[in-house]
């Protein structure tokens, strides 16, 4: 499967899409150890419903029960320079970077897309831990400044949700630089008077932590995601002290004043579109999940009849995105019923 | 009496002996070294010459580290008149890193903000090794912002091994710091100008260094982590530094190439440790050039150029 093919332009993402059965039909909490159903773990958006721990959840999955109806399209996003320094440690980075495209089927560690949360036109780049740790080069900047440009271009709020393991060494300096980068995009978003939004998740360390990641207008975590600049190891290291329990997550930040919420995945959807319509000055958001919205931007998508096929015929170009997002709407309708 | 660096060891020989020589004609009267000393000098200067010029990444590293560079404190009383400390975040604490306050560089009054590493025991932990914390950064952008309302050009020094990981700065907020310094760096309406001195460690120099110029010393530092860092991560040996420090591209040579920094200053012959008054005086040399580059830009432009500087940023590849 070529990926290029895939996101060089913006396409549709079914609300019914293929389902895909995963290998491991059973997944252990890796809090409490409890051994959780699939299924039961997807519709609670890999929420441990025994003990609240937010588990890892694919960018898509996060957008298809974000936006209305979880449809959405994605922006495109420009390709930087490949491999720059011609880095290498004991592999490629150009190799690294080869295998982690092929697993993830993604371009790299942030996907940015856009749709409507509660009828709010709204741009959300989701920063993927599985790719590279999510690590910020040269891709991840300009995936940040193609969407904070959407959302300039459509007049409408930003959404960001953090996760990394800091910078991409193997980017050098260049992988430093997406600091002063990113931070001219959240600018353009403060002087055209538009909301940013972060939430952030687990783990949200390093240099994305010391940008974007804490620019936000409203700044929103996820319970007990790790939220740091320097990690509770190095730290460790430095003052030869073992640290407090809780220390760096995000209930710990809430309480230090770095947070304006900590809010449970099954609720994001809510509170974010509740805090956009505010900011946006808009009506209050309609309670509930909503279809998808019908305006010519975003054509309705046909159901895909057969499952493993390339996916809704009206989706064109989208077929092959679209039969990668694994779930369908009833995810995001588990996750808005309170 | 000099401190050599580990790769400098055949030549710390060299001169010891002529030292030494020197020393015993001055205790045995009617003895003549001279001549000998004087080859040894010269065999000295060559090997100098040998080594820096040709100093690899890792060697970069180490003299970018040396404690006898120039640091902060001593460009600040060399290039500035009327130096007028300012002091504290206006929220916790005065964090001794970081120094700065109003200045006059020939003459004309600018706001002077660096970090400062210390130069024996006392002075390094009350500067924290020149790893600043919240309190630093929060520092910094009050300053820049008290230049921004009074139209001070705003020039900054870097010599920092990174940002202080500590459990309290973490709990203060380092990241948020760091994030609003180059935020504030990115919105002033008036000139930045920067000088990579020494090591410009990580995110805790970027909240310093995103400037409208940035010049660094010819054997300075600038990267997203250390050699040694990076090895143990990548590498999952910290003894890798030296592969490490050749990957990561850290060298000013190498940053000038790929558009990251405007200007590199030119050392003295064996490393700004060995003449730091040389050294002192190229960039004074240096700073008003940089200055006047982008002195006369109103603000509005002066800002966009700024901005279109670090968007355009990774465009330039390395020859392979
Ligand atoms: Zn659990």
């Amino acid at each position: 499967m070529n990926w290029i093919s895939n996101y060089v332009r913006p396409k549709i993402n079914s609300l019914f899409s293929r389902r895909e059965v995963p290998e491991n039909l059973w997944t252990k909490c890796p809090d409490c150890g409890q051994m959780l159903f699939h299924r039961e773990l997807a519709d609670a958006l890999n929420v441990c419903p025994n003990c609240n721990s937010h588990m890892y959840i694919s960018p898509r999955r996060r957008f298809e029960a974000l936006f209305d109806g979880g449809l959405y399209m994605d922006v495109a996003v420009p390709e930087p320079l490949a491999d720059p320094l011609h880095f290498r440690d004991k592999k490629r980075y150009a190799d690294r970077l080869k295998d982690a495209r092929r697993e993830s089927e993604a371009p790299d560690a942030m996907l940015v897309a856009e749709g409507e949360i509660g009828r709010m036109k709204t741009v959300v780049a989701i920063q993927d831990y599985k790719f590279m740790s999510g690590s910020m080069g040269m891709y991840v900047g300009n995936a940040f400044i193609a969407a904070a440009e959407r959302a300039v271009a459509l007049k409408c709020p930003l959404v960001v949700f953090t996760a990394a393991g800091g910078a991409r060494m193997q980017e050098g300096i260049l992988s430093l630089m997406q600091m002063p980068r990113t931070t001219v995009a959240v600018q353009m978003l403060k002087e055209a008077g538009l909301p940013y939004i972060v939430v952030l998740t687990h783990a949200t360390t390093g240099g994305v932590t010391a940008s974007y990641a804490m620019l936000g207008d409203v700044q929103i975590a996820e319970p007990n995601a790790l939220i740091c600049f320097a990690g509770p190891r190095v730290i460790e290291q430095t003052i030869r002290e073992t640290l407090p329990e809780g220390f760096q997550r995000a209930e710990y930040l809430l309480d230090h004043g770095m947070l304006d919420m900590v809010v449970d995945r099954k609720s994001l959807r809510r509170e974010l579109g509740r805090v956009l319509h505010l900011l946006m000055k808009a009506p209050p958001m309609v309670a509930g999940d909503l279809p998808p919205p019908s305006e010519p931007a975003l054509p309705p998508a046909e159901p895909a009849a057969e499952p493993a096929a390339a996916g809704p015929a009206a989706a064109g170009p989208a077929a092959d995105t679209a039969a990668k997002a694994p779930d369908a709407p009833a995810r995001a309708e588990g996750a808005e019923k309170p | 009496m000099h401190a050599y660096l580990e790769f400098e060891k055949g030549l710390a020989e060299i001169e010891g002996k002529a030292e030494e020589l020197r020393a015993m004609a001055r205790t045995n009267d009617g003895m003549d070294v001279e001549a000998e000393a004087k080859a040894l000098d010269k065999k000295a200067a060559a090997l100098l010459k040998e080594l820096y010029g040709s100093l690899t990444p890792w060697q970069k590293c180490q003299v970018a580290r040396h404690p006898d560079r120039p640091h902060c404190i001593d460009y600040i009383d060399a290039l500035f008149t009327d130096y007028t400390p300012l002091a504290g975040d206006r929220n916790f604490a005065d964090d001794h890193a970081v120094m700065g306050g109003l200045a006059r560089l020939d003459d004309a009054p600018v706001m002077v903000i660096g970090l400062e590493k210390g130069s024996d025991t006392r002075s390094r932990l009350d500067r924290n090794f020149g790893m600043a914390r919240p309190e630093g950064y929060r520092k910094a952008i009050r300053l820049m912002d008290l230049a921004d309302r009074f139209g001070l050009p705003v020039i900054t020094l870097i010599d920092t091994p990174g940002a202080y990981p500590g459990k309290g700065a973490e709990e203060r907020g380092q990241a948020e710091a760091i994030a609003r310094s180059t935020e504030k760096c990115l919105n002033l309406k008036v000139p930045l100008v920067s000088v990579i001195t020494g090591e410009g460690g990580s995110g805790g120099a970027v909240a310093f260094a995103t400037a409208d110029r940035l010049a660094m010393l010819e054997h300075s530092v600038y990267s997203v982590i250390s050699p040694e860092g990076c090895a143990s991560i990548l590498w999952k040996d910290a003894e890798k530094m030296r592969e490490a420090a050749e990957a990561l591209r850290l060298t000013a040579q190498d940053l000038e190439q790929l558009g990251v920094i405007d200007r590199i200053v030119k050392e003295p012959l064996g490393g700004a440790q060995r003449d730091r008054r040389a050294t002192i005086e190229a960039v004074r040399k240096a700073l008003p050039k940089l200055l006047d580059e982008v002195r006369e830009l109103p603000a509005d432009e002066l800002i966009r150029l700024r901005r279109r500087k670090y968007l355009d940023m990774g465009s330039k590849a390395l020859v392979a």
